[in-house]
């Protein structure tokens, strides 16, 4: 079999983060440490460009390529596109944060962009091995920068929990893969859906695989109860890895369950439909009722990451392209809302000192009303407050849901997400009406206040006029 | 019962062996010589299989190289087992009944009924002039080149996070310089003082 050069024109936005990460890398051996910031500033530029190509890609045709293991749609075009964008901010709100400590190295943007990479290949996998490589190209990427701070016993103890439970899931969703090997003879998702509709019932094996394969998607969700990495990891890591990835990965990780769950497994929804309502009510439950319990900002936003993705899962519930476009928003929204809430901390930070703490919270408005004004429309987005986009997310998905006529699904959903407006409000209440235990002044490097404004004023902008994204989220799958 | 058939049932029951053995003999350079064994026997099936070269790489591979490197490892450092056999009996009964339960899954799911030799048809023999090597080379490049290169950066991942976790910059280490030593002078070699002779006594 000859391939044609044509074939690899819809990965022009892989083989140029690729090109671009190895150029980058080998730049980075020569630079010398106080001219760093050309390695920060090529991948920043990396990814600008990228996130134009696959924009650029939005209105191309559907083309799966290379004997079927890429596919390039639009829905692969909008995520790979606002992956880019969210990981632009991610880098800019590390730069400050690993100067301060003397961890500013190329190694963090390297690995960051080949996790970037992975999300990309997971988002346009068209086969299940193109699936498995690419989650296990961002797994071992995020494991390295969780251990990135070598010097630090905490975080290599987060590492390690992450690389053992991680490897464990990945696992299981191989075993699953397997299992389905064996019942369909292909790895490739369009024969398998084949099989699987010319097979007139269910087999069992068709039904162990499914499990399995939702093990180990609910393993890399953080759903309950396949969660307990997700505290601690996110406690233990150096915070701008724990802003990576608590942002970005989550859409990659939205595309891998859209893939496998609708695209290969569409002919086994009603059982995973089951499955996934356990999956989201209990994240839902115990998401929102331990994050009431901690003092620690970054386990609480963990948590709070937890019910977020059961709220995700919901718009999977519904099976449907309404509620796939609704969890699609929802994850997008929440990545970009999750970026700020992280990168809050790292602006609070300084060095020696780890904002991590809710107390360090207290009085912002008097150290600066401006961050206090952002850190509350962050902290009302993900509460699911009007006009902030966390409101619209969250609405599009129980509508969604309840067009199905799953409404105590919605009720379900909507009593935990008010409990969980507690937990955010008290960050609002702690900022506004307590006096600070601090009168250190805030120093915040300029980019690091451009970004964090860019960032909540996206939060609130997208809350006011939610319509073009809701409209290309629903586009994308039409298509 | 067939020669073919023993020699299966020969091989799979000294993989079975060996993996138990690896997991619970207590000294760690026995596990790894259990492991060892084990991939042999895997080897072994595989080449029934007519899968001879994947067989070989696992040999040359796996034992030739990464488990040496590992028993290397093994034998370096110096792991005090007992803590980590502390927890043993106490998650015994869970871990016990979590596999019992997958055991009877497995059972019920992978058995003749679903892959037996009714439900999948047996693969064609192939004829002695058959290349395993020659067929996997012709796909691995073209209808899995994408899989391939992906593996690729997953390697090269892998090195950086190695080099990037492990690497330090020790400036009280002794180390030769090359350059210095070929610049070397005569003079820098060796110094000559002149002394005074000292009296005898």
């Amino acid at each position: 079999m000859n391939i044609a050069l044509s074939e690899f024109a819809p990965l022009s936005t892989e083989i140029f983060v690729l090109t671009m990460a190895c150029i980058i890398l080998i730049i980075d051996v020569f630079v010398s440490d106080e001219r760093r910031i050309i390695s920060y500033v090529l991948s920043l530029a990396t990814l600008l460009a990228a996130a134009l190509i696959s924009w650029n890609m939005l209105d191309n045709e559907t083309a799966v390529v290379l004997n079927g293991t890429f596919v390039s749609d639009p829905m692969a075009a909008l995520l790979k596109t606002s992956i880019f964008l969210i990981t632009f901010g991610v880098f800019m709100y590390s730069r400050a944060y690993l100067v301060t400590r003397g961890i500013f190295r190329g190694e963090y943007y390297v690995l960051g962009l080949f996790a970037v990479l992975g999300m990309m290949v997971l988002v346009s996998a068209h086969n299940l091995l193109t699936i498995y490589l690419g989650l296990e190209l961002l797994s071992l990427s995020l494991y390295a920068l969780v251990a990135f701070n070598r010097d630090s016993a905490q975080a290599s103890e987060a590492a390690m929990k992450y690389f053992v439970l991680g490897a464990l899931a990945s696992g299981m969703l191989l075993y699953g893969i397997s299992m389905l090997y064996g019942a369909t003879g292909s790895l490739d998702i369009a024969e398998i859906t084949a099989a699987l509709s010319a097979s007139d019932e269910m087999g069992m094996i068709h039904i162990f695989a499914l499990c399995f394969i939702v093990v180990g998607l609910a393993f890399k969700f953080g759903a309950v109860p396949f969660h307990m990495w997700v505290p601690d990891v996110y406690h233990g890591a150096p915070t701008p890895v724990t802003l990576f990835i608590g942002s970005a990965p989550k859409i990659a990780a939205f595309a891998m369950a859209l893939r496998l769950l609708e695209q290969t497994l569409g002919g086994l929804a009603a059982d995973w439909q089951d499955m996934l309502t356990i999956l989201a009510v209990l994240s839902l439950a115990i998401g929102n009722v331990i994050a009431i319990a901690q003092t620690n900002i970054k386990r609480m936003l963990a948590y709070s990451t937890i019910s977020h993705v059961g709220f995700l899962i919901l718009g999977l519930i519904a099976a449907n392209a309404e509620g796939y476009s609704a969890a699609m928003f929802y994850a997008i929204t929440y990545a970009l809302t999750a970026t700020g809430g992280f990168g809050m901390i790292i602006l609070l930070s300084r060095s020696g000192f780890e904002a991590d703490q809710l107390d360090d919270f207290k009085g912002l408005n008097e150290r600066s009303p401006w961050f206090a004004l952002m850190m509350l429309i962050l902290m009302f987005s993900m509460a699911g407050v009007p006009p902030t986009v966390g409101f619209y997310a969250k609405l599009s998905v129980l509508q969604a849901i309840i067009h199905v006529d799953m409404v105590w699904l919605a009720v379900v959903a909507v009593f935990f997400s008010i409990i969980g407006a507690f937990y955010y409000i008290r960050v609002v209440k702690l900022m506004y009406f307590d006096e600070p235990e601090t009168e250190e002044p805030l120093h915040v490097s300029t980019d690091l206040q451009i970004v964090m404004s860019l960032n909540s004023l996206a939060v609130l902008g997208l809350g006011v006029f939610p319509g073009a994204l809701l409209a290309v989220c629903a586009a994308v799958l039409v298509a | 019962m067939d020669f073919e058939r023993f020699i299966f049932y020969f091989f799979a029951a000294v993989l079975v062996f060996a993996a138990v053995r690896v997991i619970t003999v207590r000294n760690p350079v026995h596990a790894v010589l259990h492991l060892v064994l084990a991939f042999f026997t895997c080897a072994g099936l595989w080449l029934m299989l007519e899968a001879e070269f994947l067989a070989i790489t696992l040999v040359l591979v796996y034992v030739g190289a990464v488990m040496v490197l590992f028993l290397f490892v093994v034998m370096m450092l110096d792991i005090n087992v007992s803590p980590l056999r502390e927890g043993f009996i106490k998650y015994l009964p869970v871990g016990l009944s979590v596999a019992a339960l997958i055991v009877i899954e497995m059972f019920l799911v992978v058995r003749a009924r679903n892959f037996g030799t009714d439900a999948v048809a047996i693969p064609a023999r192939h004829g002695a002039d058959y290349s395993n090597t020659r067929e996997l080379g012709s796909v691995l490049y073209t209808d899995y080149v994408y899989p391939f290169e992906i593996a690729a950066v997953i390697l090269l991942v892998a090195m950086i996070a190695a080099i990037a976790l492990t690497m330090r910059r020790r400036p009280e280490t002794k180390y030769q310089n090359p350059v210095d030593q070929v610049a070397v002078k005569s003079n820098d070699r060796v110094r000559l003082v002149k002394m005074k002779a000292e009296e005898r006594q």
